[in-house]
């Protein structure tokens, strides 16, 4: 079942640590430009899915196709495609915003003005411009999280993973988050953003999956009604 | 379609540099510790002249191992703790690249802090550590430590209690390199003539621990 | 899901059993051609009798650590869980083995060389050997994450074999050693070669054999079953304990 227009399609996809079966044999394709919210508590598998979409992880049966190109075997390849937003800011402490922008954007070969260019411009809508030359050490949370997205879209990624990235973020700096996810869906990017907090979750998302105990619990369109009913029971576990 | 292996390479040498420039917590450390560590075997064995050429090659590699154990730790800590060992993965970047930028790093740093150390035992010790074989031993056993050594510091800086599981696995697998290499010291000092077949023996198992690095941190590193 | 209440009986196969009655009367036949049937050594004395279970045992140490080089590039190769098993039974068996192969060089090396030990290359190369080997299993205890420590040993078991291979050669890179050599020309300055006649060898050959082949492989097989079972049992718990 390849479908010309979808860019992820994962097929009875299934991972184990050790003994603890995270996910169980998911089936499910994302449309190029979608942008889907990766719903579920603590623990149902979100991190572990985003994981082995961008290739960090190999999955323990089952199949990943990203672009075309089949995950772990064609990786080298899938990377390029890929940004992700993890947990940990994925940055290093004891170099500046724009060392930290240079430094990844020769791992993913980028030359050395283009290099420049974009991180300058990044740098700008991270609204980080006047910090460019300060230790990352010395920013707030919400600034390393600005700053990890703009690492996410150096290398201008057709898809953007973004593993719960509004916890830790005052007010200001979700909405901050949410303007520069719709500037990355209306040119075209396809975005995975997992979160556990419903009520967080962008009004411009069009479709919701959600996870519960490694599989798929409900798949549809993401207004609150149709979703409701099953996040409400799903999310009844105490985790917040 | 992925980065130009030295590109990758050169990138991240160039990153540790200037993190280790700005923080100087690797070099400094290590410096440190081996200053300490000869001042103590200098007191310790309150040597004459003829033990002290018996035990000075063995001072200097008990010394940079155990430097270097250090080094390897926290090196490698700076990477799994902040997860970018995670964004290193994410990049289209050879393996074998990554491994070849942190070793030469790791390699680098102890390298500086083992040439350091010549002059110093010189001076101490009183016997000439600065004869350019001597230099080329010390470089030589340094990278083939620091191979293994950056192979072995991936796989436990994922585990728990990382600090005592290094040189549990580390020594035993560097014991060859401080075995040949202390020889080939005592020789080149002792003027005896088998130094070179140690030296050899030393290049040899350092050429070999090389390869099956580059071959093998693929598999340390994938989840 | 589906809960196993209990694990499958599993009776050895048949080839097993017959693998460790043979390799039980091989053992003692061996070990009567080595302590009887082989003529007095004229020099060493009855001592040199030790020589029978000596030099096999490390080649029966060499079998195992091979099995362990192998299971880890086949576990590489195919993540299969199996191939991880057996390399650590070849670790746990060569350990034994070389365990036995330095305690009874030990033993010979008290009448003859006047010493239970020396720091020879060769004597050296083997406890580095041993330790590396105990290394593995401790490193192996410390990894929780079961793919990660196969990952890890496997690459870490490969690794160790050089420790072996520099155990076999290093008389022929660095002659200064004392240790003899019975096949082919011995060291200078070895001390202890005996004549390898051939009723040495009618001896040897035999025992040689069994050590390379039969002693390590049924042994193997044994701590592979034990380990099947063990990491079977982890999964009961596991299972009733997360339901």
């Amino acid at each position: 079942m390849t479908d010309a227009s979808a860019i992820i399609e994962v097929e009875k996809l299934s991972k184990a640590y050790g003994l603890l079966p995270a996910l169980k044999r998911l089936d499910f394709s994302i449309d190029r430009g979608e942008f889907v919210l990766l719903f579920g508590a603590n623990g149902s598998g979100k991190s572990t899915l985003l994981r082995l979409l961008s290739g960090l992880a190999k999955p323990t049966s089952g199949v990943i196709r990203i672009g075309g190109w089949e995950l772990p075997r064609e990786a080298m390849a899938v990377r390029a495609q890929i940004g992700l937003v993890a947990h940990r800011p994925l940055l290093y402490d004891n170099l500046t915003a724009s060392e930290n922008l240079d430094f990844f954007g020769k791992l993913y070969g980028i030359e050395a003005n283009e290099r420049a260019e974009r991180s300058r411009e990044l740098l700008r809508q991270a609204g980080l411009s006047r910090r460019a030359d300060s230790l990352v050490r010395t920013f707030s949370r919400g600034m390393k999280q600005r700053l990890s997205i703009a690492r996410a879209r150096l290398h201008q990624p057709d898809i953007l993973l973004l593993d719960e990235p509004y916890s830790g973020l005052d007010q200001a700096a979700c909405k901050r988050l949410d303007s520069m996810l719709a500037g990355a869906h209306e040119a075209g990017r396809t975005i995975i953003l997992s979160t556990h907090q419903v009520a967080r979750a962008p009004q411009i998302a069009e479709r919701a999956l959600l996870l519960s105990g490694g599989k798929i619990a409900f798949d549809g369109p993401s207004d609150r009604y149709s979703l409701s009913e099953s996040f409400q029971e799903a999310s009844t576990a105490p985790t917040a | 379609m992925t980065t130009p292996f030295l590109r990758c390479v050169l990138a991240i040498i160039a990153k540790d540099l200037r993190t280790e420039i700005r923080s100087r917590e690797l070099v400094s450390v290590m410096a440190l510790f081996a200053l300490l560590s000869v001042l103590v075997f200098s007191f310790a064995l309150e040597l004459d002249r003829a033990a002290r050429a018996e035990a000075i090659s063995g001072v200097l590699w008990v010394t940079l191992i155990f430097a270097s154990l250090l080094e390897l730790n926290r090196s490698l800590a700076q990477e799994s703790d902040q997860g970018n060992l995670d964004a290193l993965l994410l990049a289209p970047v050879s393996r074998s690249a990554i491994f070849l930028g942190k070793f030469a790093g790791n390699a680098l740093f102890t390298g500086i802090v083992g040439l350091a150390l010549l002059p110093l035992m010189t001076v101490l010790y009183g016997m000439n550590m600065l004869d350019p074989w001597v230099i080329v031993t010390t470089l030589v056993g340094i990278a083939g430590f620091c191979a293994i050594g950056t192979l072995l510091a991936t796989m436990t800086a994922h585990t728990r209690a990382r600090e005592t599981l290094l040189p549990i696995a580390l020594l035993p697998a560097a014991l060859p390199f401080l075995l040949t290499a202390a020889r080939a010291t005592k020789g080149i000092l002792n003027g005896a003539p088998e130094w070179q077949v140690w030296l050899q023996l030393l290049g040899g198992i350092t050429v070999i621990y090389l390869a099956l690095c580059l071959l093998l941190y693929g598999f340390v590193v994938e989840e | 899901m589906p809960t196993q209440a209990r694990l499958e009986p599993n009776p050895q196969p048949r080839l097993l059993r017959a693998l460790t009655v043979l390799t039980a009367v091989g053992f003692l036949a061996t070990l009567y051609l080595g302590l009887f049937a082989a003529g007095t050594d004229i020099e060493q004395g009855q001592i040199q009798r030790i020589f029978y279970i000596h030099m096999p045992s490390f080649f029966g140490a060499f079998t195992a650590f091979g099995a362990t080089v192998l299971g880890g590039i086949l576990y590489l190769a195919r993540k299969q869980a199996a191939w991880d098993r057996i390399a650590l039974a070849g670790v746990e068996v060569g350990l034994a083995f070389s365990l036995i192969n330095l305690l009874t060089g030990a033993i010979w090396a008290r009448p003859i060389w006047n010493t239970w030990w020396t720091w020879d290359p060769r004597l050296t190369s083997a406890a580095v050997m041993c330790l590396i080997y105990a290394a593995y299993l401790m490193l192996r205890a410390g990894i929780d994450d079961m793919s990660r420590k196969r990952n890890f040993m496997s690459v870490y078991g490969i690794f160790s074999f050089v420790s072996v291979l520099t155990t076999l050669f290093i008389i022929r890179i660095v002659p200064e050693t004392i240790h003899p050599v019975i096949v082919g020309a011995s060291p200078q300055n070895a001390q202890g070669s005996f004549e390898a006649t051939s009723g040495v060898f009618m001896a040897l050959a035999p025992s040689m054999l069994l050590w390379l082949t039969l002693m390590p492989l049924t042994l193997m097989w044994h701590r592979y079953r034990l380990e099947t079972r063990r990491e079977a049992i982890d999964r009961l718990k596991f299972l009733t304990l997360s339901d």
